[in-house]
């Protein structure tokens, strides 16, 4: 993961490159607008900020080391919305997703700038914990990663450590209710005692999205969380997305643009670190207003 | 021709087998249309030639290096007319015999001996000349059978690599073989011991005085050969030492893998390798001289009886040395647990104690209880220290402020010197090799298997 996402930013220059060099002789003399460099992108289009935002981010710049992956961002995400984040591989999606509940503070090099805020409280201040913040705002990966511990003690670790249950039954109520939103608990009911690795593919990601609500966080970010599941474990997933929008705010990046027009509400499209376009999904998939958007969406690169 | 020479004009022979099957693989190509018309590459038939020059003839040489001596002598004690019964005066028969034929032996020699030991040295003679012309023609014969089938559609390379593998299979036998011929060796040994002294005993008995009297007046004369107290000795010096070595082998693991940046982690990682480089006797007189008698004087200033020589200076000082096994493994099996399961952990609002405590250490852990268990066995096969800080004396206690001794000092302290082999007092030393063979067999075996489960884990 962490690899992954440095080479991400040390993929940017080299990804500029491809595009301009390898695309551009290769379109009608018509269409060489579309594809552009970092400095063509001036600011963001549609519209970023909303009134009633649950996350509010303000020109927001991550770097890693001297390479920087975010340029200048700002984004607004709605209370009980499902925000898309689309885009290349390497146009920093994901490192931006991370920003949200400061994930990066785990890679070592990694340094967020701008003005970031959770129900108004700054979520890079000098005196915020990010335990609790992360209890606030939990992530789903990419790749299920379920605890190599039984089935109910995957989904009581959070609910645990943060000792909401004080009595076994208040524990298993928060258990069995978790693992029924995330539409896994009649799969599961029988074996809670077995290992959550033993568990398919699709099923251990519901178990890592039941195992993010069993701490009732407000806000959940998903990394792509269905590029390892087959058409039906997606299908169940994306369902999921919608039953969950009723009760908390969504983030989620996505490779698949049918993903992204199916569960969002507003849909974010990056490209080199930047921040191009952002408005409603129908917006943004049937009349886009950046030409690399719709360049992006039409399947031209990326 | 001496052996040496022998040996290495069949590595010539090689060399030449090698270079002339190579080239008539060449040769027919070219009538056939190139190297790519052979069935295999050229060094392939190269290869094969050589294997069949070398191969047969190096194995006739190294059974004939085997048995070579044992059929002369068996032609030469046959030859003598009134030879002595007993084994051993036949042994010496034949040391004089041989020393007369090297020109060792003067004085006291007799026309019968003369004859034998001329016989001796003619039947060399022919042996020697016997092998040089069997490996000779062996070598050239089969080279040559092998030069003459190359062809086109020969499939050396199948050929080669078939040989290969059971080059490959017996290496992997020989180790097998050593194992396998220790222990029956032990255990003949072990069974000649228990012919003399019970089973029951040895196991069960609670007192350990190997002696064995020479008269059956003598003081002293009852040996006992009861293990137990050499078995609670080691069990104590070992429990001491791993009640150092995991907590501290584990935690640095833990702070290595998880907290310690780069540059920490690497100056701290050799550094406490470099623990595992010192040999284990400068542990031994570092124990001795520095750690028991520093241990035996804070005992008598809290008032405590403490011999010089105790199972705590020695099961610390192991412990000290075990610490970078427990860590340098512990610390592998940590890193080995995927980073996606710390993010889970991160991602639910765990600190970075809890990830540590309940999800990495949790998933390591049947890996890192593989490495203790093979600390274990390392601690138990440990002598040097124990020779040196724990002392030799049999006591059967708990308190590791006195001396005690271990299975490995027993052994060493019954085999060092001018021994007898038929005693049970050095037989002793090869059933209590035989239990610590099996104990530490059994431990090594748990290890394995725990190790075998965790890999299962993540799949």
């Amino acid at each position: 993961m962490t690899s992954m996402t440095l080479n991400a930013g040390a993929a940017v220059p080299a990804q500029d490159k491809t595009n301009s060099a390898t695309d551009l002789p290769n379109k009608p003399a018509t269409e060489s607008t579309s594809v552009k460099t970092q400095e063509d992108i001036a600011e963001t289009v549609g519209s970023p900020f909303c009134d009633e935002a649950k996350l509010r981010m303000r020109n927001v710049n991550v770097f890693y080391g001297e390479a920087q992956a975010i340029h200048d961002v700002s984004l607004d995400i709605g209370r009980n919305q499902v925000v898309a984040m689309i885009g290349p591989s390497g146009c920093g999606k994901s490192t931006f997703l991370r920003c949200l509940n400061r994930m990066n503070d785990t890679i070592e090099g990694c340094r967020v700038e701008g003005d970031l805020t959770l129900d108004g409280e700054a979520i890079y201040g000098p005196k915020v914990d990010v335990v609790p913040l992360r209890a606030r705002v939990g992530m789903v990966f990419q790749k299920p990663n379920p605890f190599p511990k039984s089935i109910y003690d995957n989904v009581a670790y959070g609910p645990k450590i943060h000792g909401i249950a004080s009595r076994r039954a208040e524990l298993d109520e928060i258990v069995e209710n978790s693992l029924r939103r995330a539409g896994l608990w009649d799969e599961v009911k029988d074996r809670l005692d077995k290992p959550g690795t033993g568990l398919s593919g699709g099923q251990q990601q519901r178990l890592c999205i039941a195992r993010a609500i069993a701490v009732s966080p407000e806000v959940i970010l998903m990394d792509e969380p269905c590029s390892a599941l087959d058409p039906i474990a997606t299908a169940r997933i994306e369902e999921l997305i919608h039953e969950l929008r009723e009760n908390y705010t969504i983030a989620i990046v996505t490779h698949s643009m049918q993903q992204a027009a199916r569960v969002s509400q507003r849909t974010a499209y990056f490209h080199l670190g930047k921040l191009v376009e952002v408005n409603d999904t129908e917006t943004v998939f049937t009349n886009p207003e950046h030409d690399l958007t719709e360049a992006y969406i039409t399947g031209r690169f990326g | 021709m001496q052996t040496p020479t022998l040996f290495a004009l069949l590595l010539l022979l090689i060399l030449v087998a090698y270079g002339t099957g190579f080239s008539r693989a060449i040769a027919a190509a070219r009538s056939g249309g190139g190297v790519r018309s052979l069935a295999s590459l050229p060094s392939y038939y190269g290869v094969h030639t050589a294997l069949w020059c070398g191969l047969p003839a190096l194995i006739i040489l190294g059974c004939w290096l085997i048995f070579d001596d044992a059929i002369i002598r068996a032609m030469v004690m046959g030859a003598i007319a009134d030879k002595p019964e007993s084994i051993a005066g036949q042994n010496l028969l034949y040391a004089q015999i041989q020393n007369l034929a090297a020109g060792n032996l003067v004085g006291n020699v007799t026309p019968q001996l003369q004859d034998a030991a001329a016989h001796l040295t003619s039947l060399r003679e022919s042996g020697r000349w016997m092998q040089t012309a069997l490996i000779l023609i062996l070598s050239i014969g089969l080279g040559a059978y092998a030069f003459l089938r190359i062809s086109p559609e020969m499939r050396a390379r199948e050929k080669v690599e078939k040989v290969l593998r059971i080059i490959l299979l017996a290496c992997a036998c020989a180790a097998i073989f050593t194992t396998v011929g220790i222990l029956l060796s032990v255990l003949f040994e072990s069974l000649r011991f228990f012919q003399s002294v019970p089973v029951t005993e040895f196991l069960f008995g609670l007192h350990w005085s190997p002696q064995m009297a020479l008269r059956a007046d003598q003081v002293g004369s009852s040996g006992a050969f009861g293990a137990v107290p050499l078995f609670t000795g080691t069990l104590l010096v070992s429990a001491i030492a791993m009640f150092v070595a995991v907590p501290v082998g584990l935690m640095s693991a833990i702070y290595l893998a998880e907290y310690a940046g780069k540059k920490v982690r690497s100056v701290a990682k050799p550094l406490l390798e470099i623990l595992a480089g010192v040999p284990t006797v400068v542990y031994g007189f570092f124990a001795a001289l520095t750690v028991a008698p520093f241990i035996r004087d804070l005992a008598q200033s809290m008032g405590l009886q403490a011999s010089s020589e105790s199972a705590l200076a020695a099961g610390l000082v192991m412990g000290v040395m075990i610490i970078p096994f427990v860590s340098s493994l512990s610390d592998d099996v940590i890193n080995a647990v995927p980073q996606s399961l710390r993010d889970g952990a991160l991602g639910l609002g765990s600190t970075k104690s809890e990830t540590v405590r309940k999800v990495v250490i949790p998933a390591a852990l049947p890996g890192i209880v593989g490495g203790v268990l093979l600390a274990v066995s390392r601690a138990i096969g440990e002598t040097m220290i124990v020779v040196m800080a724990a002392g030799l004396a049999a006591n059967l206690t708990a308190n590791p402020l006195e001396s005690v001794t271990t299975v490995t000092v027993q052994i060493v302290t019954l085999l060092v010197g001018d021994q007898e082999f038929d005693s049970p007092k050095t037989l002793a030393a090869f059933a209590l090799g035989l239990m610590l063979f099996i104990s530490t067999l059994i431990l090594n075996f748990i290890a394995l298997h725990v190790v075998k489960k965790y890999r299962e884990q993540y799949d």
